[in-house]
């Protein structure tokens, strides 16, 4: 492990720039920020200051509870519970770390895979895992606890994570947006684009990569050949970090230099955080057709709960008391997920036309009632003991 | 060169509108209505923003702009880095956080780029979140041919946007409507594709555009969003047409009378919603249609109206609903691009077409 003087200073630990920034202060250091290390010891990596214990132990709950999101979500698509599930597992000090740092008049702009994060930032799970269960596109009302929808086309909410920034700003509001991607989408020309807005209109935004390695089957070294994703900042003129995506101490460090930074007028910055995807990209996916179990073994000692533990033990934070009541908290999460989701939740089919435009076009008035005869029909023959659905062309 | 007898421009230029020597001290534009529009919804509601390229110092490449940074500062109207889908996706997020943002899309085919923010996200974006997220943006497209514009400068791209519900997508004809649609679609909670004929920018009418502020202010203005005219009356047979196509439609009704056939023009105007009614009743009182529009008519919002009209009014129809459209083609260079714009004869011979002799 090299000293923290031939690693010099954080990127983000800089104020805010004025005028145009030198090369060397937007470059990311070599090797990324790791402040505990797998074993659970502190690194001594000077660049940034290790978050204080209570602050570390705080996260390490929520971590537990990622964990346990994660396994139940796993669980329940292998019940046909949920369609689909993208599971974080592994990166869940990413997942974590990306809600904690913000504050409440901040925003998150997540993807697909990061339910953990919308979780952890206070949306009830039960509405986050609409989208996945299929009853509905988004479940949760984004203003409520400011975590925009999960994006599926990727790399296209780093765009509108620029504009709320932007329209934050104008407003002369302090709020920070934190928008979340992955190494697959930093090849998007949307990735690209939200950067270089950003930096144009110099707006608070936090762009934030788990580079977990993977884009579904297709290795990081198909998607670029940069240096690393975090050096791609230099190009648009603001400053990139790497941090190991395992290290939650690191992560909340990092991160939250890149917050403050936005907060105190320094502009965008973009962070690379180095984790891996444990599992398969979702349970649609075959992982063993691109990457061997011993590639995957070779993570599992870096295991961000793992080290946390230790680390956290070795201080005298965390107790065998206190473990146990996270993870009964976290089995409190998975319960009400799991009961949660073992009712049906009603659909209601005259609601597909309910939110396509504010006032129903008579083209929406007609096929909704075109819906509900035919819905009536169907009761009706269901009453009178006949299938409506069988016999041709029922008209 | 082209075959529209209102606003056709000097070929090739993207000059300043409403400079021409000779004209009535009232005499407005179609690109000054626009450009009042955008001031006076500017100057109504401080969270309407104008952005895109070039709209700032320069005041747009079409002018539509002119003036708006000047006056209300470049927070409020400003130039963006070079990328369309930037600007589509930037205008989500900060209409998701409060503004009313109005887009300028250089040219049709350059908005091509942006097409995956407006139909993933602009569009659906209420929809996935059960309305809670409203996006009040305005998209303004310089669009469809007729100014001898080289390739991608001329596309009628209203097909793309009409197939994707959650988008409103309107098309004026004419300076008042210009003026009240823009207002409008502003003033919607909806997102709007707003579809500015190129060929139309220089058309110019006798309107008083203090006149026309203080009947949409005042709330006096009646709804053009879905709602259809009829631009000229007649008996004989409906020509139903948008945008670019209705100055041409006109000029063909205008020679029919000539001839002796009295011949209705429908001015669409809002091509969704479309309005069933007022399309239906004119058909159902003259018997007859023709579509007129500037787009490729394979799959286009002409063969929506016409599938539209035989389902409702099949019992009065006297002839099949014919097409005036474009040709199944990339939209030709300046040198061809007559042979290929709908024009007067080709609506004639259309409505010449109508099985007259059948008639009851
Ligand atoms: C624009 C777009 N193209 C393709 C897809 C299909 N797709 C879903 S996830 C994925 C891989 C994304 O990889 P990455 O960005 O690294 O994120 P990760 O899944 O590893 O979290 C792909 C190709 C998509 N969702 N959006």
């Amino acid at each position: 492990m090299s000293t923290a003087t031939n690693k010099g200073r954080g990127s983000l630990m800089g104020g805010a720039p004025g005028g145009t920034p030198s090369a060397h202060t937007l470059l990311p250091s070599a090797e990324p920020v790791q402040l505990v290390d797998q074993d659970g010891q502190p690194t001594g990596d000077g660049r940034y200051p290790m978050p204080d214990g209570k602050r570390i132990l705080g996260a390490y709950g929520r971590l537990v509870a990622g964990r346990r999101i994660n396994d139940q979500a796993n669980a329940l698509v292998r019940q046909g519970r949920l369609a689909v599930y993208p599971s974080s597992h592994g990166q869940e000090a990413c997942q974590v770390a990306a809600a904690v740092v913000l504050g409440g008049e901040d925003w998150l702009f997540p993807t697909y895979r990061d339910t953990v994060a919308v979780i952890t930032r206070g949306v009830d799970p039960l509405e986050v895992l609409t989208l996945l269960r299929g009853d509905w596109h988004a479940g949760y009302d984004p203003y409520e606890h400011r975590v925009a929808t999960q994006a599926t086309p990727l790399a296209t909410q780093l765009l509108h994570a620029v504009g709320v920034a932007h329209a934050a700003k104008l407003r002369g509001e302090s709020t920070v947006v934190l928008a979340m991607c992955g190494d697959g989408a930093t090849s998007e020309g949307d990735f690209h684009e939200a950067l270089n807005f950003a930096a144009v209109f110099h707006v608070p935004v936090v762009f934030f990569i788990q580079n977990n390695e993977f884009a579904i089957s297709v290795p990081l070294k198909n998607q670029s050949v940069a240096p690393s994703l975090a050096h791609k900042a230099i190009g648009y003129g603001m400053p990139g970090e790497r941090v190991d995506g395992n290290d939650l101490a690191a992560l909340l460090a990092v991160l939250g230099a890149a917050v403050d930074r936005a907060r105190d007028g320094g502009g965008p910055s973009l962070v690379e955080a180095h984790t891996y995807r444990m599992q398969a990209h979702t349970n649609a996916d075959d992982a063993t057709r691109y990457r061997s179990a011993e590639d995957v073994e070779r993570w599992v000692p870096r295991d961000p709960i793992v080290r946390m533990r230790s680390y956290l033990r070795a201080l005298g934070l965390l107790t065998e008391e206190g473990e146990r009541v996270l993870a009964d908290e976290a089995d409190a999460v998975a319960a009400a997920i799991r009961s949660g989701l073992n009712t049906e939740v009603d659909v209601n089919p005259a609601e597909l036309f309910e939110y396509v435009y504010t006032e129903k076009t008579s083209q929406l008035r007609e096929q909704a009632a075109l819906l509900r005869e035919e819905l009536a029909r169907d009761a009706d023959a269901e009453a009178a003991g006949t299938d409506g659905s069988t016999g041709g062309d029922q008209r | 060169m082209t075959q529209t007898t209102l606003g056709a421009p000097a070929p090739g230029t993207a000059g300043s509108p409403g400079t021409g020597a000779g004209t009535a001290p009232r005499a407005t534009t179609f690109a000054k209505a626009l450009n009042a529009a955008l001031a006076d919804a500017m100057q109504a509601d401080a969270a309407v923003l104008m952005f895109g390229e070039d709209v700032g110092t320069l005041g747009g490449v079409f002018r539509i702009t002119d003036g708006l940074t000047a006056r209300f500062g470049e927070e409020r109207c400003f130039d963006t880095p070079l990328a369309e889908a930037g600007i589509m996706g930037m205008a989500v997020g900060m209409a998701m956080n409060g503004m009313k943002p109005v887009v300028e899309m250089q040219f049709d085919a350059f908005a091509y780029p942006a097409f995956e923010q407006v139909v993933s996200h602009v569009a659906k974006m209420p929809n996935r979140t059960k309305g809670k997220v409203r996006l009040p943006i305005v998209i303004r497209i310089p669009y469809a041919g007729g100014i001898g514009g080289v390739e991608h400068h001329c596309d009628s791209s209203e097909a793309y946007y009409a197939h994707t519900p959650g988008l409103t997508v309107l098309a004026p004809a004419t300076v008042r409507d210009a003026y009240f649609m823009l207002r409008e679609a502003i003033a919607s909670p909806d997102p709007v594709v707003f579809l500015e004929p190129k060929k139309l920018y220089w058309s110019k009418e006798e309107v008083d555009l203090a006149e026309l502020r203080r009947t949409f202010d005042d709330g006096q203005a009646p709804r053009r969003i879905g709602r259809a005219v009829v631009a000229r009356p007649g008996t004989d047979a409906t020509l139903i047409s948008y945008g670019p196509s209705v100055p041409t439609a006109l000029a063909a009704a205008a020679a029919a009378a000539e001839e002796g056939r009295s011949i209705e023009v429908i001015d669409l105007r809002s091509i969704v919603p479309f309005d069933d009614e007022t399309v239906c009743a004119s058909v159902r009182r003259t018997g007859r249609a023709v579509v007129v529009a500037e787009a490729p008519g394979f799959a286009s919002v002409a063969s929506e109206i016409v599938a539209r009209v035989q389902e409702r009014c099949f019992h009065s129809l006297a002839a099949p609903v014919l097409r005036v459209t474009g040709f199944d083609i990339p939209y030709p260079s300046p040198k061809l691009e007559h042979f290929y714009l709908p024009s007067v004869d080709r609506i004639l011979d259309a409505v010449d077409a109508l099985q007259w002799e059948d008639r009851p």
